[in-house]
């Protein structure tokens, strides 16, 4: 039983972080229509700058969370004006081999700068508590705390806001939205700052606990377009369930069934998910 | 219609002889053994356009079927199966371990056709480096002894264990692909992959199966990924899991899109020029990627048809420009 809830303890954090991730992606996709295959490595990029702010200026861990968020922001903005936005018209897979070369740049670039060697922050909540029998460290449970808590942030913006209607509107009918006079390109922006800064406010938390590499972001942005998919195409609700329950499987399944295969079960269930409904759990029929 | 001029032919048959040459002129075994590898990608990237380039399907699974390949030939030639028989078995393996995943992930479209073969190209890589007892695990395979020697009529004994050996096989492999790649491309066959790419509800209406086309088109990549797979683990001797890797896939999409897209030279060009540019740019090794990642944006947003897709346009404008002399010659004599 304890071991039982430990794993479901860990699959709750790891279901954080996927959700956050799965999350930016669902905006960009959804919205703009654009599958950022180089959201993960945003993310890893995201762990570095934090890695950099808190372990080479000193500066303190939140200090640095929000550094990483603005600068990740920024990038997000530049990508989406240098990369995706010249090739809208274009056939859909330019945008796929263009987020491919934009994510082969970003691994190279973590590379030449900070080496292949892994890096970690210093914990800065490293306190241990038992609870229900079980171990966590403040650190985990601050994940799952900031999670949630950018979860009903992220609604109340989406669902309270102009801004946040603006970029609902721009989801629903681009041209409608030109049409009412919405900036689709202003929006476009923003909606890709957004996603690239809840990335790097994922990898912020995580990097006390997991080693940063400059080949983290593949198999992470890998996991949330899986998400993405079985959620449906731009549906938040989707994108967060899809995240815990990932997080679930995996470390139930890591747990009891095989550690080494623990990624397999995400590629496996998209596989057998996708063949059953090729359009996603919750996809909408193709027209 | 399909006839190139005689220039173009004669370009061909002189980098053919410069090819077959090659050997003579090369001593320094590390940069053969370049060239080598990328005849063997330049299979491997032919049979990528045939999937991506001509029918319009982007599989992302390319590098686990040149793993197959290459784990086939690795395991059977262990196991003490001669070459001969355990290049075209691991093909045909590749072939079958193909039809699932292709019956599966072919009844998804675009994006999410790319994703679904991404993901069982990354199941791949996961197995090849996990099951320790059939693979080697994250340590590979070593040791794997080059073909035996064959007895050709004329020729008399040939023996691969030398480079210049292993180059001519690989060499007479990419001239088969090519072969094969232009008899399928320029056939009503090949006509209706490009059908499906360019409109797959139309080409549905006219009649063609567009499912058993992008099937069949899926397979024979497959079929020649692995072939190249193979070649690959008795040129190195050794493989592993970076082998089967979507590293390897990216690498393929990248000679591709520079090279340009649904052109047969193309794949070859980017093939050729990549890694030996690669080689020549030794002093920028820590940044290879970081160009090359660059290079494929910006080539895919302002050149989306590479460098032979640059060439064929410029070749367009200086005809377009020659035709518009010609006809304003006759205007003003007229």
């Amino acid at each position: 039983m304890e071991l039982f809830l430990q794993q479901v303890f860990n699959g709750i954090m790891f279901g954080s972080t996927y959700a956050i991730v799965a999350l930016g992606l669902t905006l960009v996709m959804g919205i703009l229509n654009i599958p950022n295959f180089a959201h993960g490595h945003l993310y890893m990029l995201g762990g570095y700058v934090t890695y950099f702010f808190f372990a080479t200026l000193g500066l303190g861990f939140w200090l640095s969370l929000l550094a990483s968020m603005i600068i990740l922001g920024m990038v997000g903005v530049v990508m989406e004006r240098v990369v995706f936005r010249p090739l809208t018209g274009q056939p859909p897979i330019n945008d796929f081999i263009a987020a491919i070369g934009s994510l082969v740049f970003l691994e190279a670039f973590a590379l030449a700068v900070w080496g292949p060697q892994g890096l970690r922050i210093t914990n800065p909540y490293p306190e241990t508590f038992q609870f229900l029998g079980i171990t966590m460290t403040v650190q985990r449970v601050l994940v799952i705390v900031a999670a949630a808590a950018l979860i009903v942030g992220l609604h109340f913006f989406m669902k309270k806001t102009v801004l946040g209607a603006t970029i609902e509107a721009v989801a629903q009918n681009r041209e409608g939205a030109m049409l009412t006079g919405i900036n689709v390109n202003r929006v476009s922006a923003i909606t890709f700052a957004i996603s690239t800064a809840t990335a790097a406010l994922a990898a912020s938390f995580l990097s006390p606990i997991f080693m940063l590499s400059p080949s983290m972001g593949a198999i992470l942005g890998m996991k949330a377009f899986i998400i993405v998919i079985l959620g449906g195409l731009g549906s938040i609700p989707g994108a967060i369930l899809g995240g815990y329950i990932l997080g679930l499987i995996e470390a139930l399944g890591g747990g009891y069934v095989s550690a080494a295969y623990k990624n397999v079960f995400a590629f496996g269930a998209l596989i057998l998910i996708l063949s059953i409904k090729p359009t996603g759990l919750f996809g909408k029929k193709e027209a | 219609m399909f006839t190139k001029p005689i220039h173009i032919k004669l370009f061909f048959l002189a980098v053919l002889i410069a090819a077959l040459l090659l050997p003579l002129f090369i001593s320094d075994a590390y940069m053969f053994q370049v060239v080598i590898m990328s005849i063997l990608f330049a299979i491997a990237t032919c049979a990528m356009n045939l999937i991506i380039g001509f029918t319009g399907q982007a599989s992302l699974a390319h590098g686990a079927f040149f793993g197959i390949g290459a784990y086939g030939v690795a395991i059977l030639t262990k196991a003490g199966v001669s070459f001969w028989l355990a290049l075209p078995a691991a093909a045909v393996m590749a072939v079958l371990i193909g039809l699932p995943v292709g019956l599966i992930s072919l009844r998804t479209r675009g994006h999410y056709f790319a994703i679904v073969t991404l993901c069982f190209g990354v199941i791949m890589w996961i197995v090849a480096g996990n099951w320790i007892e059939l693979t080697g695990g994250e340590n590979g395979i070593f040791g794997i002894a080059p073909p035996g020697d064959i007895l050709v009529p004329l020729i008399g004994r040939i023996d691969f264990s030398s480079q210049a050996a292993q180059y001519y096989l690989a060499l007479a492999f990419l001239l088969l692909t090519l072969w094969a790649l232009y008899r399928i491309v320029y056939s009503v066959f090949g006509l209706t992959f490009m059908a499906v790419r360019n409109n797959e509800a139309l080409a549905d209406a006219v009649g063609i199966n567009t499912f058993t086309t992008k099937l069949i088109s899926f397979e024979a990549a497959n079929f020649i990924a692995a072939l190249a797979g193979g070649l690959y683990a008795i040129v190195i001797g050794a493989v592993s899991p970076s082998a089967a890797g979507y590293g390897l896939t990216f690498n393929f999409l990248i000679y591709l899109i520079l090279g340009g897209i649904a052109t047969l030279s193309g794949s070859v060009i980017g093939a050729f020029a990549i890694p030996i540019l690669m080689e020549s740019l030794q002093f920028l090794q820590d940044y290879q990627l970081l160009i090359f990642g660059a290079l494929l944006v910006v080539v895919i947003i302002y050149f989306p048809m590479g460098f032979v897709g640059g060439l064929r346009r410029l070749n367009q404008i200086i005809a377009d420009r020659r035709r518009r002399k010609k006809s304003e010659a006759v205007h003003v004599s007229g």
